[in-house]
């Protein structure tokens, strides 16, 4: 069973009415989560091959190649967990 | 002029690689970069005198209190203060701001008072004074900044009363980099009765600063911002005003005399002199030291030349940011009015897209509110991405970030 906590180092909410979350995935696993990602989110947008506009479930996100992801108006953090754990088993 | 590919020789952290690109700091006023003449001085202290001061005797305690009294002379003329007793270190700006709320405001503000603070304070200088006023009952008042994000000072002079017990106002703004006419609000307050307490986090840094001069009664920056360590701040207060003060902490260093009285089975308690009445339980000596050294640093690059090298960074910088089509520059237009501090958003995108994006290349920026969301809601802006330059950034830089962000208005 994947956790969150397996790969995601860190995750930054922003401030204001309008909250994004920014996830900051573990260095050594980066690679394998965003191989996990691409293969389960629907792909928008490639640019240069380093950033992924991508959409999943309805959510959509923006995902860096430096193993770095931003999600954007998500009401509770509890709903970008679940999202997460959905694109990283 | 200063050199500042000479100055980066200072900086190991200036040769870092990250995301395979050469790193590029434009995240200077969240926090500077430190030399390794800092660094230095703190493990010169750890390593040959490390003892805790004003407790002892012995000889590395005479020379850790030594170390740290430097440190606070060494502040003391750098802002030109009359003395160390009216240098106290603190943790840093937030802190000083909070001394003077609660050490200050706790006696001096009541029921039907007023304090002014500005729209583009950073929260620390709005929370401790609203926090207050649930308590004390005083009313909290906000001048209004004009279009291009400086400060309005019309509506400060309507506001201002003879009710206003304190006005407290940032030097440069932390979103903007405008630079407030501090001396000119110091006069309008004294006629009024009222004092001034000036956040200086972003101006000391970055500009000669005279205390004196200025006339301010209050005056609050943080070392780390100005090449120093994360943990150690100043606040500076004129002498009578800081005398008048009861302590802000209580516990060791702060006090002259406890002494047990058998009669009334109570503590009578008395302070010790300025500034360490206001510095209760073992201090960050390591960090006076570190920033002794820092300001050591910027004195001899000269405050005037740190002053001119990024007023042209600026300029150059909004000059060459007007060839992006999707960007736009928010707060003053005019780099002489400002301290290296340049707001912006990318149409579409938010600012911590922008980030993130930059971060691919090495280019450090701060997203989000800089700790000015009241600032922001003014504006209508969801958020503002900010680039803000040091002593040691270059046109270079700039440049590459001018190509990066073209890269990002093609998204």
């Amino acid at each position: 069973m994947v956790t969150v906590e397996d790969y995601v180092a860190r995750i930054e909410e922003t401030c204001g009415k309008e909250r994004d979350f920014i996830v900051l995935f573990k260095y050594d696993k980066k690679d394998e989560a965003i191989t996990n990602i691409l293969k389960k989110a629907k792909m928008e947008k490639s640019i240069s091959a380093i950033i992924f506009e991508l959409t999943f479930k309805n959510v959509s996100f923006r995902l860096y190649g430096t193993g770095k992801a931003i999600f954007r108006h998500l009401e509770e953090k509890s709903q970008l967990q679940k999202v997460l754990v959905d694109l990283l088993s | 002029m200063l050199d500042p590919y000479k100055i980066r020789e200072d900086f190991p952290i200036l040769k870092r690689k990250i995301n395979n690109c050469p790193l590029i700091y434009f995240d200077n006023a969240a926090t500077s970069q430190k030399p390794r003449q800092v660094v230095e001085a703190i493990k010169n202290f750890y390593e040959n005198h490390n003892a805790n001061v004003h407790r002892a005797v012995h000889t590395l305690s005479q020379e850790a209190s030594e170390l740290y009294e430097d440190a606070h002379k060494e502040v003391a003329d750098f802002i030109n203060a009359s003395g160390i007793e009216e240098t106290i270190f603190v943790r840093g700006t937030t802190e000083a701001i909070n001394l003077v709320a609660y050490a200050w405001g706790c006696r001096n503000l009541t029921k039907g008072d007023e304090v002014i603070v500005s729209l583009m304070e950073h929260h620390s200088n709005i929370v401790p004074w609203e926090f207050l006023s649930k308590a004390k009952g005083f009313n909290v008042k906000y001048v209004e900044v004009n279009n291009d994000a400086s400060l309005n000072h019309e509506d400060f002079e309507n506001k201002i009363s003879k009710k206003t017990k304190i006005v407290c106002v940032s030097h440069v703004s932390n979103f903007s980099g405008a630079v407030n006419d501090v001396e000119r609000l110091a006069k309008v307050a004294h006629e009024r009765g009222a004092l001034i307490l000036v956040d200086g986090a972003q101006s000391v840094p970055h500009l000669p600063v005279d205390v004196g001069d200025l006339d301010l009664d209050f005056f609050a920056f943080s070392g780390h911002k100005m090449l120093g360590p994360t943990g150690i701040g100043v606040l500076y207060g004129k002498r009578e005003i800081l005398e008048k003060m009861e302590p802000f902490q209580g516990g060791g260093e702060m006090i002259r005399e406890v002494s047990f009285d058998q009669a009334t089975q109570r503590c009578s308690i008395t302070w010790n002199d300025l500034p360490w009445k206001f510095e209760a339980g073992t201090p960050h000596i390591s960090g006076g030291i570190g920033l002794m050294e820092a300001v050591k640093y910027l004195r001899r690059v000269g405050m005037e030349n740190v002053k001119a090298h990024e007023c042209m960074l600026t300029e150059y910088a909004m000059q060459r940011m007007q060839e992006c089509q999707k960007v736009e520059i928010y707060g003053p237009k005019d780099a002489s009015n400002k301290c290296g501090i340049i707001p912006f958003g990318v149409d579409g995108l938010s600012s911590h897209d922008v980030a993130l994006f930059l971060d691919n290349y090495g280019i450090m920026v701060r997203s989000g509110f800089h700790c000015a969301q009241p600032l922001h809601e003014t504006f209508g802006l969801q958020s503002s991405a900010r680039i803000s330059f040091y002593i040691y950034n270059t046109c270079e830089e700039i440049d590459r970030l001018i190509e990066v962000l073209k890269e990002i208005e093609q998204i």
